[in-house]
């Protein structure tokens, strides 16, 4: 058995928040630049500029790359052989009270989604935990903002649907949701489990590696086709027109009963925000 | 082209939907809760907590200003405004992101209150074109209340002109 203390919990979420929210990743600002080099309207290719601009605004100066500075999702593997004596989620929700007050990001939970009281603390987050082999746990945070977690969709099809009508939902999808989620975006897919468990495969897809590949033969063809489908719609970014809607597209796949085929879509938009740590 | 808020008629229709113009002068942040409690009041006929005649209005919830430096003030995802939009006649125009309903359209065209898309995700940026920011009203909203901006050289995209263009495609 290994003890974990909740501090080393805490701190590491706390540091993780903190840099998340005024360091874009690197990945999306290369892809980001590929984009403006494709792009060809004056327009499209100004908001590219804009945005990249504002990463470099926001690291230097300390401010936020976006003012939504989301409802922190967190996942959370625990090996077997950890120990703690406290509960998990205690020094989790401590470490982004801290950062959150600390840095004066935006309070942006409330504690009832019909009094809409402001917990002030931007927490509880959602924390989703499973267990693994080893004395090890790894975090995962990801500061998500509402503008693209709103225009999320979720369709439960019929088996027979196959990939073809896989394919026409998620594009119907990110059609509706077009430049109100703030594209360029991230895909996130999740086809199979259940009601609930697509929609955490989605989640998940969303905090891949933006340069990984699946093993997953079958989505990893999805993502190929789709992410070309999608950047031929000309929603483009902002939904001004053009080339570069979507920087990637990840599907998660999971296995479901023979009478389901659930389909979740999560978009997460160009401000993409996740760090990950392993204790 | 540089622009000074609130825009004049004359201004309004020299703008067309994708014309990329930077504003100078006030404008008043509300979005969701602070829209909900004015149009109470509209429909209560009480006091309002600041004159809506010919203001811009800016869809944003702000980080909090950190010494003296203006937080993060990118725009929200504007069609959750929607369904305000019928009493609020009045004001000049509105600042947000995103395609909205045909009513906006409308209301650009018929009663020019031009929509203008503010780039969503720089907020870092935009804060640098913010040059005051003070409280005016709901500041138990937190980063929901009303302020009033003084902007120079705020750089917005026209979304919806008076000719019922949309940049959108």
């Amino acid at each position: 058995m290994r003890d974990i203390s909740y501090k080393q919990i805490s701190d590491a979420v706390y540091e993780m928040a903190v840099s998340s929210i005024y360091d874009l990743d690197d990945k999306m600002i290369r892809s980001l630049k590929s984009g403006l080099i494709n792009e060809e309207d004056f327009l499209s290719k100004t908001v590219l500029k804009e945005i990249i601009e504002n990463s470099d605004i926001a690291r230097t100066n300390r401010i936020p790359i976006c003012q939504d500075t989301g409802i922190v999702v967190c996942f959370l593997e625990v090996g077997n052989e950890v120990h703690f004596d406290f509960l998990i989620d205690d020094a989790i929700n401590d470490g982004i009270k801290r950062a959150y007050i600390d840095e004066r990001f935006r309070m942006s939970v409330v504690r009832h989604p019909l009094d809409r009281v402001n917990t002030r603390t931007n927490t509880p987050c959602i924390i989703h935990t499973r267990f693994v082999l080893g004395d090890r746990v790894k975090i995962t945070i990801c500061p998500k903002g509402a503008g693209s977690e709103n225009l999320s969709s979720f369709k439960m099809l019929v088996p027979t649907s196959g990939i073809d009508g896989v394919k026409n939902t998620i594009i119907d999808a990110v059609k509706n949701a077009g430049g109100r989620v703030c594209p360029p975006m991230i895909v996130g897919v999740g086809i199979g489990g259940n009601f609930e468990e697509s929609a955490i495969l989605s989640k998940m897809a969303l905090i891949r590696d933006l340069d990984d590949r699946t093993d997953d033969e079958i989505a990893r063809k999805l993502e190929v086709e789709l992410l070309e489908e999608i950047n031929k719609l000309n929603i483009g970014p902002m939904g001004v027109g053009g080339k570069t809607t979507a920087i990637a597209v990840k599907v998660n796949v999971g296995p479901c009963h023979i009478a389901s085929l659930p389909v979740s879509v999560n978009f997460q938009c160009h401000a993409s925000r996740h760090k990950e740590m392993i204790i | 082209m540089k622009v000074s808020l609130p825009i004049a008629n004359e201004v309004k229709k020299d703008l067309k939907a994708g014309d990329y113009i930077y504003l100078t002068g006030t404008m008043y942040t509300a979005r969701d809760a602070a829209h909900k409690r004015l149009i109470e009041l509209i429909l209560n006929n009480e006091k309002l907590p600041l004159d809506l005649n010919n203001v811009c209005i800016y869809y944003t919830g702000p980080t909090p200003t950190v010494n003296g430096r203006i937080g993060s003030i990118g725009p929200t995802t504007a069609y959750r405004m929607d369904g305000f939009m019928k009493h609020l006649k009045m004001i000049n125009c509105t600042i947000g992101k995103g395609p909205r309903s045909e009513e906006i359209i409308d209301l650009a065209k018929n009663n020019q209150i031009l929509y203008l898309m503010a780039i969503g995700g720089i907020g870092a940026k935009l804060s640098l074109c913010v040059k005051s920011m003070d409280v005016i009203a709901f500041e138990d909203l937190g980063a929901e209340a009303i302020f009033k901006l003084e902007v120079v050289d705020f750089p917005v995209i026209v979304a919806y002109d008076i000719y019922g263009n949309s940049v959108f495609k």
